[in-house]
């Protein structure tokens, strides 16, 4: 892939580099795998040495990945370990964004980074109501996006966009009640891909092709 | 009995005042200083906050699962719906998300569009927010006069792409159309203008005594504030943390801009509050500047390739042309296999998107990182020894949109 045609809007290639051989000097134990592209550094990281990763790049002067910008997750169900827990830190001291991928099983707890970076709070928050994963040691792990007294995790890759519930008032009750939801019509999904391009599916007038 | 003596634990007497017990208060989820859908569990003593539970998510539309079966162009307007008072910044993200995943080189002019949108945009932000923080603290006339300004900004906008706030104007690849006749002229015209108002809205609040009594020393932060709790924008600007994206790390061509970036000193309410007024010039002379290269720089406004529609011209004669927008406005572009994150300086702080495309015409993820998400988070932390009523201008200050927090 052409990784690098992009110029990288801070930090060239080589200070990432630099960057990265550090980090590897120190916790070699911690990370799996490591790629630069597109400007951007991405490190794979075993989820049980997640903890003393981050303290290390919050604390290191050579790093100093001070705000934690963003946690989430991806989710891949045909993969043994289900998710990937990606987090994003801003060192504005170095100039430099670097990404830790964490790939977890669906039984797997992440450990929670709260005590290091306060504001991880919501975001391992939402990351469980989103996708079911779970943080040891938050203090809080409540659902935070969804409806009260949600059932399920809508952004797991088996969850429908429509959901399973819908509400409305009811006038006789004079409150709003839950119902199973109940389409008029199929929800719409367009296989807008062209035949010639990877339809997985037999093309109509192609049945009796597969018997042969 | 009446006579008994009740003692604590300490041995200490217990008066009926001592037996008093906290006071929980549901501040919303309709309530006019809340600034949209926000639910707040408050625990007082007496008049003191000492707890604050912010509940979320009564806006909550599943925006990014929405996403994951749409095509990249199809999701475009969703971002004008996460803050929807300005709206073509979120766009942008999305756009350079795209632009950096399919490496596409957007032309000058289309670029110059942006930034001056952007601006317009940031304008149209902090119009709305320190007008309204000055109603959530008891003046009724700033958001009078300053609505009547976006209202103008809104018709420049609607004159650009037609619509008011729905803009869906930044396409990955450019911007959907270039600007019609006299556009730039008017805008210049209305940049004349809009110092006096500014002016106007200054002479209201600078000196305020309501309004300073409300704001000074309230919800400030410090620098180790903003880092733990991952402060953006104007909330750290306000500490004095000169932190601002578009210089930082900049994007689109903002380095070739000349503004300066506002400073607070105390870090509270009413430094935040002074450092929004003073982006609006900065927003200005970037607008000044960018109009100047405007004029000076004719040519296309859509990178055209894969990603962007055929010329419409081109559409009349030539066959590829139109099945080339039709495969466009159905099946939509392939982004190639990859994951990147871009952020822009939004009005609000730090608007991110991370983005993972699978190589076909829709993400396999998209997830948008609102600025406004952090700092609500830290509304338990700011809040905590305040009074009630300055619940209200901390939310106000802290410039939250419910349509990016709860997306």
């Amino acid at each position: 892939m052409a990784d690098d045609i992009f110029a990288p809007a801070m930090g060239s290639t080589d200070a990432l580099e630099e960057l990265v051989e550090q980090i590897l000097l120190r916790q070699a134990a911690a990370i799996v795998d490591h790629r630069i592209g597109r400007g951007e550094l991405t490190l794979r990281v075993d989820p049980t040495a997640l903890r003393g990763l981050v303290r290390y790049l919050k604390e290191d002067p050579a790093c100093n990945f001070t705000t934690l910008v963003d946690i989430t997750a991806v989710d891949h169900p045909d993969r043994p370990k289900r998710f990937d827990v990606v987090y994003h830190f801003l060192s504005m001291w170095q100039n430099h964004r670097i990404r830790l991928k964490a790939a977890v099983r669906e039984d797997e707890m992440v450990p929670s980074i709260v005590e290091l970076h306060p504001c991880a709070g919501w975001f391992e928050r939402e990351v469980f109501d989103m996708f079911g994963i779970l943080f040891s040691g938050h203090p809080d792990l409540r659902r935070i996006l969804t409806d009260y007294g949600f059932r399920g995790h809508p952004l797991r890759k088996d969850f429908p966009t429509t959901g399973y519930t819908e509400v409305r008032y009811d006038e006789g009750l004079k409150r709003v009640v839950y119902e199973p939801v109940q389409l008029t019509q199929e929800y719409r999904q367009f296989d807008f891909m062209s035949p010639w391009e990877g339809a997985d599916y037999i093309l109509p007038g192609d049945e009796k092709k597969g018997a042969q | 009995m009446d006579g008994d003596v009740l003692r604590d634990a300490r041995g200490d007497v217990i008066t009926k005042e001592q037996k008093i017990r906290n006071f929980n208060l549901n501040f919303g989820p309709q309530h006019p200083a809340a600034h949209g859908v926000l639910r707040l569990v408050l625990e007082l003593d007496g008049e003191i906050v000492e707890r604050c539970d912010p509940h979320i998510g009564l806006l909550h539309r599943g925006t990014e699962k929405l996403m994951e079966s749409r095509t990249y162009l199809q999701n475009l307007p969703y971002f004008d719906r996460l803050d929807y008072v300005a709206p073509m910044n979120q766009e942008h993200a999305w756009c350079l998300a795209i632009e950096k995943l399919t490496g596409v080189e957007v032309p000058r002019r289309a670029s110059l569009l942006r930034v001056l949108f952007c601006e317009i945009g940031r304008i149209l932000n902090h119009l709305l927010n320190v007008t309204t923080q000055a109603m959530d603290v008891g003046a009724l006339t700033p958001p009078l006069w300053g609505f009547e300004e976006r209202e103008k900004l809104m018709v420049f906008c609607e004159r650009a792409c037609g619509a008011r706030l729905h803009a869906a104007y930044f396409r990955p690849g450019g911007v959907h159309q270039d600007l019609p006749d006299g556009l730039l002229d008017d805008i210049e015209a209305w940049m004349d203008s809009f110092p006096k108002v500014l002016e106007d809205i200054a002479s209201l609040l600078n000196e305020n005594r309501i309004f300073k009594q409300r704001n000074c020393d309230i919800g400030v932060v410090s620098e180790q504030e903003i880092l733990d709790w991952g402060f953006s924008g104007v909330m750290a600007r306000g500490s004095g943390l000169a932190w601002d994206l578009r210089r930082a790390q900049p994007y689109e061509c903002y380095d070739e801009f000349d503004f300066q970036i506002p400073v607070g000193k105390n870090g509270d309410c009413y430094d935040r509050y002074l450092c929004r007024m003073a982006e609006m010039y900065e927003s200005l002379k970037i607008m000044r500047q960018c109009i100047a290269k405007l004029r000076a720089t004719p040519g296309d406004v859509l990178a055209r390739g894969k990603i962007t529609p055929p010329r419409r011209s081109e559409m009349k004669t030539s066959m590829e042309a139109l099945i080339h927008h039709f495969k466009l406005y159905t099946e939509g572009f392939h982004v190639p296999e990859g994951e990147v994150y871009a952020a822009v300086e939004a009005p609000k702080g730090e608007f991110g998107v991370y983005l993972v495309g699978d190589g076909t015409n829709k993400p396999y993820r998209a997830k948008i990182r609102a600025p406004g998400y952090l700092h609500l988070q830290a509304m338990d932390h700011v809040c905590k020894g305040h009074q009630l009523a300055d619940v209200a201008a901390i939310i106000g200050t802290m410039d939250v949109v419910f349509g990016e927090i709860d997306r």
